[in-house]
């Protein structure tokens, strides 16, 4: 037994992934980070919503929470508040994450509540057959754009950036050493994480899209994203359809907001109450 | 020693919360319940416990169940607008069988409605809002020493039965000031029952209509915890045999125990010929109106309903075996009626007394409603 396989729930298998799905290697590579981090498994907890990604929480053999669509990060800042010594990871969808939990999303940024967010981001409601989602890229075909996607797409970097979110990264499906490596990175930041993961569903996007097949949908995200460095170096229509990777943002003094609260709020209420004022 | 203090009806609840061992308090800004937040953001850092203002009610239910399955004890509060929103995750916490306690000061609807306006007409959306099969426990205390001892009752009722627990409160007495006793700690039962050694393999596991224990995250053995219908292990499961079990384990665990979830108080029934039937506000004027008939030689009594949800069916078919009047008063366009007409048998009368306009019934209508009735 491999050192990561300890974090891996195997009774529950099989999962319900199709063949060649990226989120058996987002599945594997968050494992792999625990383990490198020897973390004892009942002090983790791994919460998700609805949708492909909702599946995964109940493969990993850590404390584990599937929750409502959208809502994961819901829970977790309860879960978070009541057990600020426990990491709370959160596994979640684009559609999941950036539509119908987008209000979540960016509130858990602008707190910077230390729950440690993986965002995998394969394009498409892939759960429920393949409807377009708000980070379709613009004129793809999905179920309900069958004359192609008219809307632009969010651009997670950015939009986690305006909610001041404290550490924001991207990587893809392709890279499993730097994909573990960035896990790892945002599980030690203190405050809200989001590690935005290119996965590919070459069965619900790919199919539809001349890339049915995963390694056809592999070598794609290959080709559209790039280093930072190699990304700056574009003209700005060129950017339009290209994603860089990397840590975007890491901001370590920005205070955490379990930390705020234990340590500054409630020493503070402590001691008006004491003297007797407001 | 018991305090004598005047208190708002929403402060009361607040302060039964924090006796009931309420560690941790999720909500969103809303008229009529607004003061419990305010309240609690103020006494709950001190007292080192949690207290946030989330970005909507799906949010403030979702972080409430998150720290139930963490170890507290967990409270919302909000209004019928806010109630609709958190249809969703009270869904999660029965599925999940979570313990939590949401306050619902009812305000006039549908939608915006009268924010400012008492009304009785989340009676139905309290029983059945959220989707699919569920059993539900919803108490509605109408005077200000109920407040507080079915605040506390609340929490107890949610750890023991593993259940979402619904308080529901009127809008004029959420905000009205009320002389009211604040009982010594120690005079009223606070359950707690501590986690039992388990493992992932036995979180759902009993006998139909035993209770659950309390099975939190974080406790000696990893678990998982589903949305999803489930196995005795909480792993989803779609097995036919398997889901028949666990939606009668969901559903028996309240009627198994109706006796010790099910309230009620009866003012002059034993030779009554009309039964008032109410709850809360209602019940008030409802009582002054039974006691003015009383005074004019009427014979009428009053049922008021401490516990809502379930229903309590029993109680009022034993009073139906020798009073053939039934007369419900209720501040919506009849709702709890229906609940009375299908459980009362056809040779007793039924009468209403309903409204919606944002006014509450003076003992006066009440009692003139009683005089017609009896005639």
């Amino acid at each position: 037994m491999r050192d990561y396989e300890k974090y891996i729930r195997y009774r529950t298998f099989p999962t319900p992934w199709c063949p060649g799905c990226g989120d058996g290697v987002i599945l594997k590579s968050i494992a792999m980070a625990f383990a490198e981090l020897k973390l004892d498994p009942d002090d983790i907890i791994v919460i998700a919503g609805i949708g492909c990604s909702g599946r995964m929480p109940t493969y990993f053999n850590t404390n584990t929470l599937h929750t409502t669509h959208g809502r994961a990060l819901t829970f977790a800042t309860g879960i978070k508040l009541a057990k600020p010594e426990k990491l709370v990871v959160v596994v979640s969808g684009d559609g999941d994450a950036t539509a119908i939990g987008g209000n979540h999303l960016i509130h858990a940024a602008r707190r910077n509540i230390g729950i440690k967010m993986i965002l995998i981001n394969n394009g498409i409601y892939g759960m429920t057959g393949g409807q377009v989602s708000p980070l379709t890229p613009p004129k793809f075909f999905t179920e309900t754009t069958p004359y192609g996607n008219i809307e632009p797409h969010f651009r997670i970097r950015m939009l986690l950036s305006a909610a001041e979110a404290s550490f924001v990264a991207r990587e893809t499906v392709n890279r499993l050493a730097q994909l573990k490596q960035v896990i790892k990175k945002s599980f030690l930041h203190k405050g809200f994480s989001v590690v935005e993961v290119m996965s590919n569903c070459h069965v619900n996007l790919g199919r539809r899209n001349k890339m049915k097949s995963p390694l056809v949908m592999t070598e794609y995200i290959k080709d559209i994203t790039m280093s930072m460095a190699d990304f700056e170096k574009l003209s700005p229509e060129e950017q339009e359809s290209k994603y860089p990777l990397g840590i975007f943002v890491e901001n370590t003094q920005r205070p955490e907001y379990t930390d705020l609260y234990y340590n500054q709020i409630v020493p503070a209420a402590q001691q008006a109450d004491a003297k007797g004022g407001k | 020693m018991s305090q004598r203090k005047v208190l708002q009806g929403n402060i009361i609840i607040a302060k039964a919360a924090l006796a009931a061992g309420c560690d941790f308090f999720a909500g969103y800004p809303i008229t009529p319940s607004s003061e419990i937040a305010q309240y609690m953001s103020k006494e709950m850092p001190k007292m080192e416990k949690a207290f946030i203002q989330m970005e909507d009610e799906i949010a403030s239910l979702g972080a409430c169940i998150g720290a139930s399955l963490a170890g507290k004890k967990a409270l919302t509060a909000t209004s019928g607008p806010g109630f609709s929103l958190m249809q969703e995750h009270l869904g999660f916490a029965v599925m999940a069988e979570v313990p939590v306690v949401i306050v619902n000061v009812m305000r006039g609807g549908p939608s915006t409605g009268m924010p400012t306006k008492p009304s009785q007409a989340d009676m139905m959306q309290t029983r059945w809002g959220t989707h699919g099969d569920h059993p539900i426990i919803a108490v509605y205390p109408a005077f200000s020493d109920e407040i507080f001892s079915e605040t506390v009752r609340a929490f107890n009722l949610a750890e023991k039965y593993w259940n979402p627990v619904i308080i529901l409160l009127d809008e004029v007495l959420a905000k009205a000031h009320m002389d009211v006793e604040i009982p010594e700690p120690g005079s009223y039962e606070v359950y707690w029952e501590k986690t039992h050694e388990i493992s992932d393999l036995n979180i759902y596991d009993r006998n139909i209509g035993e209770n659950p224990p309390r099975i939190d995250f974080f406790h000696s053995y990893p678990i998982h915890i589903d949305s999803l219908e489930h196995d005795a292990h909480g792993w989803p499961s779609f097995d036919a045999k398997t889901v028949d079990k666990m939606q009668k384990l969901r559903m028996e665990k309240i009627f198994y125990n109706l006796d010790d979830i099910i309230k009620y108080k009866e003012y002059f029934l034993d030779d009554a010929e009309v039964l008032v039937f109410s709850f809360g506000i209602s019940a008030r004027s409802a009582l002054a109106a039974v006691k003015m008939a009383r005074e004019q030689g009427i014979k009428a009594g009053l049922f008021q309903a401490l516990t809502v949800w379930p229903f309590p069916r029993a109680a009022l078919q034993e009073r139906f075996k020798k009073t053939k009047k039934v007369l419900t008063v209720e501040l919506n366009m009849g709702q709890m009626k229906y609940e009375i007409e299908r459980i009362a048998p056809p040779d007793v009368k039924k009468q209403t007394l309903l409204r919606a306009n944002g006014l509450p019934f003076s003992p006066g209508e009440v009692l003139e409603t009683i005089k017609e009735f009896v005639k």
